[in-house]
């Protein structure tokens, strides 16, 4: 039976069951892993974690939400009460809503009713999971215009810019995924990779998918919205209570979103490993969770790598690499894709593709080779040739190391 | 250990440093993109190293040996005090932490040989910051300090330390003050230690 077949048939209890287990799937995702991330990142720097609560303390994020439930509330004076509360709320559904999309398991037994593990699936489903994130930005936004305080608007037009610039990234690498499979709906992206899973294919689509997934989840190293030392909080400082609470489910549950999406788009979702195919039919199909969970959590231990081992960057730094770099490589890539696939489907000739694709090698190594020599002749530049000593007196220029005082 | 280039030895007048700082700045290349990857293998490779975490409430290590924790007034070997009451504790201590109120001994009640005695004795743990600097200043080694570092409590008055918590606990053969100083003995034996225990006719009278 077709997708469409298999989810048309629901009745309306069967897409209340599977709204419900996908809302409990995204919220004891995010209680494990914060519960995970903060164990893998204290081992990183040689720590335990937290341990007491529970066995392992995997009940700690729950003991600290209730905690978070507890406390007071606050709503700053000089805040726009009405938006001020709203906004957590738009962040936590919008990134809610985006799993509506994610296919998380094959052709499953769902109390005696054969359907599959996806709320629904739309022919746009990618470009839905993309605008809806955008709508996830507005609760950023207006958090922290409604605070009515410094820091947390500068943090809020931080973390939306930084969303939206890297989201143009993130929608052009998608654009190769969408031109292989043909289609933007999710089960269609995961049939396409029956052979090939797109990470190895489109190989530069999946590099700039990840990064761009970093940035646009304001997580380490690109969590400048939240860089505690300049700007206290970011766009949640003036918040508390609940509210705090649910800014904290939604980043952690757009982790698992756009890992989830980067599983599905590029690591052939819930399908097995090439290979361990006839795993898929175990437990009548509810299998394929687990590699689909599995996959997930590695994109999560990815980020927790990436959290315990780089440094915050710079602002500029970050605009500059996602705009000057993400951005020209992948429509560059983009250009080459499509000139392929236009190719292999005129059925040009082999002698014309693989020309093309010399042709195309020949230019990125005559480019990298002149931007090299550009950086080096204007290193050459800049340096400081011979100046002459005025007569009044200068501080000494920094060409001495400076001496260092105690061992 | 790498002897550092930059540290200054006695023996060379610190020349050799001298001229180490002098060297001009070389290129500063940043390393490549692949050595610059190395960062991903260290926090990798720690996951599996041992973690110094102690789990403190349960497991309890030996704090370092002469570690400054909670002042003790010690005692003779007979069991009077050793404190004086001449306030220069209280005098050194730069926060203010102390307060000593000292009284004169009379033969019938006797804390201490000689002539005075802390009666009031106080330290406010809010305040002291464990400099040791009354340590050094005690002329009778009365006060010093130990390694107990547990000092947390939920209110301001619990935390100012009476005498009765600040005094050593009476060992074998030591008899609770006040009593008379060992017979045939005075102050000067004390100072020079050479009180080694208690004679039984030092016993309070009227006990």
């Amino acid at each position: 039976m077709s997708v469409e077949e298999l989810l048309g048939a629901d009745p309306g209890w069967i897409i209340l069951v599977k709204g419900l287990l996908i809302f409990v799937i995204c919220v004891v995702a995010t209680l494990l892993s914060i519960w995970g991330e903060r164990r893998l990142v204290a081992r990183m720097q040689q720590r335990l974690g937290p341990n007491r609560v529970g066995k392992f303390g995997l009940l700690q994020s729950l003991a600290d939400g209730v905690k978070l439930a507890l406390k007071e509330d606050l709503i700053p004076k000089t805040a726009d009460r009405i938006v001020f509360v709203i906004a957590p709320i738009i962040s936590v559904t919008a990134c809610f809503m985006s799993f509506a999309v994610i296919p998380l398991s094959g052709q499953v037994n769902l109390f005696g009713h054969k359907t599959l593990l996806q709320l629904t699936d739309l022919p746009v489903g990618v470009l839905y999971v993309l605008a809806i994130a955008s709508v996830g930005v507005y609760g950023i936004v207006l958090a922290g215009w409604s605070s009515g305080s410094t820091y947390p608007l500068l943090g809020g037009l931080r973390s939306s810019a930084q969303v939206i610039s890297y989201e143009v990234a993130m929608g052009l690498s998608l654009v190769a995924v969408f031109i292989y499979s043909g289609s933007m709906s999710t089960s269609a992206i995961i049939a396409a990779q029956q052979h090939w899973w797109f990470c190895v294919t489109l190989f530069p689509s999946f590099v700039i998918y990840a990064i761009s997934m970093v940035g646009e989840t304001n997580r380490a190293p690109f969590d400048l919205a939240e860089a505690e030392g300049e700007l206290v909080g970011g766009f949640h400082t003036e918040y508390s209570s609940l509210k705090f609470a649910l800014f904290f489910l939604a980043e952690y549950v757009n982790i698992v979103g756009v890992s989830s999406l980067a599983t599905t788009l590029f690591l052939g979702g819930y399908h097995a490993l090439p290979g361990l195919t006839f795993t898929e039919n175990w437990l009548g199909g509810w299998f394929t969770v687990v590699w689909f969970l599995a996959k997930v959590v590695m994109f999560f231990i990815i980020f927790v790598w990436l959290r315990g081992t780089l440094p915050r960057m710079r602002y500029d730094q970050f605009m500059k690499f996602g705009w000057k770099v993400l951005i020209p490589v992948s429509l560059i890539w983009i250009m080459i894709v499509s000139t392929l696939r236009v190719m292999s489907q005129r059925q040009t000739p082999r002698a014309a593709v693989f020309g093309f694709t010399f042709g195309v090698v020949l230019l990125l190594l005559a480019a990298s080779s002149l931007m090299e020599s550009n950086k080096k002749r204007r290193a050459r530049e800049d340096e400081i040739g011979e100046v002459a000593i005025p007569s009044f007196p200068i501080p000494e220029l920094p060409t001495k190391r400076t001496e260092q005082i105690n061992g | 250990m790498v002897e550092n280039p930059l540290t200054p030895h006695s023996k060379d007048l610190g020349l050799v440093a001298a001229q180490a700082a002098n060297a001009p700045i070389g290129e500063q290349v940043p390393a490549s993109f692949f050595k610059q990857l190395l960062g991903f293998w260290v926090t990798f490779i720690t996951i599996f190293k041992k973690v110094n975490t102690v789990q403190y409430p349960e497991v309890k290590e030996p704090t370092a040996e002469r570690f400054h924790g909670r002042h003790q007034l010690n005692r003779y070997e007979d069991g009077l005090e050793k404190c004086i009451g001449c306030e220069l504790c209280a005098w050194a201590c730069p926060a203010d932490a102390i307060l000593v109120e000292g009284a004169n001994n009379t033969d019938d009640e006797r804390f201490s040989p000689g002539e005075r005695y802390g009666k009031v004795y106080q330290i406010n743990y809010l305040r002291c910051i464990f400099c040791g600097l009354c340590i050094e200043a005690c002329p009778t080694r009365a006060l010093t300090m130990t390694n107990e570092y547990e000092l947390a409590d939920d209110s301001r008055g619990k935390l100012i330390f009476e005498k009765e918590d600040l005094l050593a606990p009476l060992r074998q053969g030591m008899l609770q003050p006040p009593h008379p100083m060992v017979p045939g003995t005075d102050h000067l034996d004390y100072y020079r230690g050479t009180i080694t225990g208690s004679d039984p006719a030092q016993a309070v009278k009227d006990a």
